[in-house]
């Protein structure tokens, strides 16, 4: 049985057909970071103490740098949605807003500072 | 207004620590860590393009024993988050929902926590110095 009116089955708008977008972008996300995270991972503990010139001598890698800069706007889009998650689940009133505008800019603006800094290098 | 009459359920400090309430609570908190990671390498990449002066000070800061275990804590949190992840992806095609399968994957993911953890270390140590 639907609980529609004749009116809104005629129309047929209602859902924005959106509601699991959220879901299913933290899913879609989070299986592309599984190798990335991996190799991540592998570079941080190679290069967690590395000097300057070594640093840099990795970064010269077009390779390198496009993991890389998947991997930052992969992990800062997982990260956005997964802190909103968290504030909606404990923060509320004004401060819920304030703090969902927040980490979303924020998110948006360290990803691409990262990858502004990675192209700088590369280039 | 909520009405704070209303009888409630009791908080967390109530139960008993199952492992699954535990590794889903932690799930939580190393997201919240690893976004301040996700954070913090962006710094360090500010500071690759900035200069060698500036690399230097993210470097003395890294380049020492509280450093680096703060990167091999990085690296434990990424693998929980991760190994913990795969777990929620089966749970979300309907697999594992078993008390008993629910344990036992929770144990699997603390091991692949610990296994990977050490093995990427050591495999970076071995890259390093040979």
């Amino acid at each position: 049985m639907s609980l529609r009116t004749p009116l809104s089955e005629a129309k047929g708008l209602g859902s924005a057909k959106e509601g699991a977008s959220h879901w299913w972008i933290q899913r879609l996300t989070a299986v592309a970071l599984i190798p990335l995270c991996i190799w991540f991972a592998f570079a941080v503990a190679t290069l967690g103490n590395a000097s300057y010139i070594a640093v840099i001598g990795w970064l010269q890698s077009p390779v390198v740098v496009v993991l890389l800069i998947f991997f930052i706007v992969v992990t800062f889009y997982h990260a956005q949605l997964g802190l909103q998650v968290i504030i909606e689940d404990y923060v509320g009133g004004w401060l819920k807003i304030v703090s969902l505008i927040l980490v979303n800019f924020l998110c948006i603006v360290l990803a691409t500072a990262g990858i502004i800094a990675l192209l700088k290098v590369f280039l | 207004m909520a009405n704070l009459q209303r009888p409630l359920s009791p908080h967390l400090q109530i139960y008993r620590w199952p492992l699954a309430m535990a590794i889903s609570i932690l799930h939580r908190i190393t997201g919240v860590a690893l976004s301040i990671g996700a954070l913090l390498l962006v710094v360090i990449l500010i500071a690759v393009a900035t200069g060698p002066e500036a690399y230097a000070v993210v470097h003395k800061l890294i380049d020492n024993k509280i450093g680096t275990t703060f990167l091999f804590l990085f690296t434990v949190a990424l693998f929980l988050h991760l190994f913990n992840g795969i777990r929620h992806l089966f749970w979300d095609v309907g697999y594992g929902f078993e008390k008993g399968t629910t344990t036992y994957s929770g144990i699997a993911v603390l091991l692949a926590t610990v296994v990977f953890s050490v093995g990427v270390w050591v495999a970076a140590y071995l890259t390093c110095n040979t």
